[in-house]
């Protein structure tokens, strides 16, 4: 996430935003991808749910799961660039 | 199948059938622009597709009527990976949300309308971009002439393939047909077709799924009894071929992948699918042809809703094991399903929600290929003055070529040999991946080199899927997309890896160590037609303008 160390046009009105929420952001992504991938914490039977193995249940789960970190992601990205453009002097949409 | 047409069924599947046939042709002029003779209007849209259109176009594009045949046949086969299809879907969203934005804002920028295009502006590249854009349209082809199978399989049990025993004219009429009128809308209305019917299509395929996983569980005995079914039907075949599992002949079936090696292979084949699917040509037109960079990121958050309707779809394959569908060919067991549960009706839904699935990415798929032949090949060799209007004739062209192609493709070669080049599509369309991700972050990588590591990475996973025989079928090839990691015949695990992940590896590999020496010689790198702030443009601002002027942009020469 190197959005913001990105070359930006002339000096602008107000400060910039740091890059705390960028940060925050890309690790909500990290956990997002990585946790689906270790399949050796989710491959077993049980505990089933309503007769779905756990290996199925936990990983509609993890749609969800995902669903929810992009959405903060999302929020944080947004309200950084918000932020940005503001500090840029530009408008901000 | 069964021989006999169902003249219900067979309505239904006609009705719709004409319903998206109306509405591709009406698409021209749906959000009507002044002219279609422009690449922007014609292959992305206008450029101008919100949220909500994107999620269906989106949708639509990534979740293909060949994913709805092939994904429940595979766990339907036993196959332990078979449900990788979802954690693949779930990682894709994430990794679209980093990357994606930055190629919206540059190409938006500099005018793009390919991942080629970007390539050659940022590498000063011709033989990079060359390189991309071929590989975008060999990875594509085959990708259609799958959607082409997976209609087949509908139209086989509608009784429309006239049975085993009917000619190849009387057999291929129908796929014909379907496709012909698929190649006339798409011609004349571009990008607003599939768009446009991709609404209807996920409006069946949410209400055919729902309403299969609902229904089917209160008829098999609950999902215990569907999972208790069909694991004792893996377990009876695993007795009964213990013999030829122990000696390598067969592989063993069950529900999940309980080996590492397995785990490994289900968690490579999810990275390196996810990792693929963004860098196919038409997944790029869909993102471009959003109206600013954000709609992208919110649909990486609203697209999972797919995610769960494919993995509930997945567990459809298990659902025909349980109520006993027997097919030799394990991508006729959904269709076989939907005729044998439901009532003809539904099936006819059902039928026609598949078949409407395969025209959308079809279509799609055409114009992305059409696209990169024609600003990358045909404009950049062959006729670098071609006008706009020119342009847009060239795409138009191709797309019917492309889309032809394809179904003599399916219609001359035996159907395996589409799924073999599209298990390789997948290989291929990774080693675009350091050119256009690694370079839409920094510039450090040489251009020869990423060329040369593109052709390692091209040549190593061909060979490694050509190698790879099918499993008791020793000299056989193409027998699947992951073994044993292997360096140089060296064995470095027993864990199975995809080979599309190592042939990237290697590529990276390749692309590093060369950019080193080619640094170091001081060989020239180009010139960079991009700006560090291009990449973080949005709509409305400075030099981003909503409608913008082909002949203006960077020729791609």
């Amino acid at each position: 996430m190197d959005e913001r160390t990105a070359g930006r046009p002339a000096p602008a009105p107000g400060s910039p935003p740091g890059p705390a929420r960028l940060v925050a952001a890309g690790v909500a992504l990290v956990v997002a991808v990585v946790v689906p991938l270790l399949v050796w914490t989710y491959a077993r039977r049980g505990p089933e749910l309503a007769g779905i193995p756990f290996f199925f249940w936990y990983q509609f789960l993890l749609v969800v799961v995902c669903v929810v970190l992009t959405t903060i992601a999302y929020r944080l990205v947004i309200s950084h660039e918000r932020d940005r453009r503001r500090a840029e002097g530009r408008d901000v949409a | 199948m069964s021989g006999g047409i169902d003249p219900v069924a067979l309505t239904i599947f006609l009705f719709f059938f004409g319903l998206v046939t109306v509405l591709g042709f009406l698409a021209s002029r749906w959000r009507k622009a002044a002219s279609l003779d422009n690449l922007d209007e014609w292959g992305l849209g206008g450029r101008s597709f919100g949220t909500f259109v994107a999620w269906f176009l989106i949708g639509g594009d990534i979740y293909t009527a060949y994913t709805f045949i092939a994904v429940p046949a595979t766990l339907y086969a036993g196959s332990v990976t078979g449900f990788f299809a979802v954690p693949y879907t779930i990682v894709l969203y994430p990794i679209i949300f980093m990357f994606l934005p930055r190629l919206w804002s540059v190409s938006h920028r500099r005018r793009y309308v390919t991942p080629a295009d970007f390539v050659q502006g940022r590498f000063d590249s011709k033989a990079l971009a060359t390189a991309v854009a071929f590989t975008g349209i060999l990875a594509t082809l085959p990708y259609i002439a799958l959607q082409l199978v997976g209609i087949q399989a509908v139209l086989d049990v509608l009784g429309l393939g006239g049975g085993p025993d009917a000619g190849w004219f009387r057999k291929d009429l129908p796929l014909f047909v379907a496709f012909a009128v698929l190649a006339a809308y798409t011609y004349s209305s571009g990008l607003r077709a599939p768009a446009l019917i991709a609404f209807v299509k996920d409006t069946l395929i949410y209400v055919v799924i729902i309403a299969a996983v609902v229904y089917l569980p209160t008829q098999l005995g609950g999902w215990d009894g569907i999972f208790d079914k069909a694991q004792a039907s893996f377990d009876l075949f695993n007795r009964d071929n213990a013999d030829a599992i122990a000696a390598g002949d067969a592989s063993a079936k069950g529900l999940f992948p309980t080996t590492g090696a397995a785990q490994w292979a289900y968690a490579s084949l999810s990275l390196g699918s996810a990792l693929a699917l963004f860098m196919y040509p038409h997944s790029v037109t869909a993102v471009l042809s959003t109206k600013n960079r954000n709609i992208i990121r919110r649909n990486a958050a609203l697209l999972p809703a797919y995610s769960f309707l494919l993995g509930l779809l997945a567990l459809l394959g298990l659902a025909a094991i349980a109520a006993g569908v027997k097919v030799d060919n394990a991508q006729l067991a959904i269709p076989q399903l939907f005729e044998q549960e439901f009532s003809p009706w539904f099936a006819g839904l059902a039928f026609a929600a598949i078949a409407i699935g395969a025209f959308v990415p079809a279509a799609i798929m055409s114009i992305a290929a059409a696209n990169l032949w024609t600003r990358n090949i045909y404009k950049a060799f062959l006729r670098p003055q071609a006008s706009e209007a020119d342009e847009a004739r060239q795409s138009k062209l191709a797309s019917l070529l492309v889309k032809f192609g394809a179904l003599v493709f399916v219609l001359a070669l035996p159907k395996e040999f589409s799924i073999n080049l599209q298990l390789l599509g997948g290989i291929w369309i990774l080693q675009t991946l350091p050119a256009i991700v690694i370079g839409l972050y920094t510039r450090w990588l040489h251009r020869h080199a990423l060329l040369a590591g593109w052709a390692v990475g091209m040549v190593w996973g061909t060979y490694a899927a050509y190698s790879t025989p099918v499993v008791g079928k020793p000299g056989t090839h193409f027998g699947g997309s992951v073994a044993p990691l292997e360096v140089l015949g060296v064995r470095l695990s027993d864990n199975l890896v995809y080979f599309g992940l190592t042939a990237l590896v290697l590529n990276l590999v390749v692309s590093v160590a060369l950019t080193f020496v080619l640094r170091a010689l001081k060989v020239s790198a180009g010139v960079d037609d991009t700006r560090p702030a291009d990449y973080l443009v949005d709509a409305g601002d400075p030099h981003v303008e909503d409608d913008l002027d082909a002949i203006q942009t960077p020729p791609a020469t």
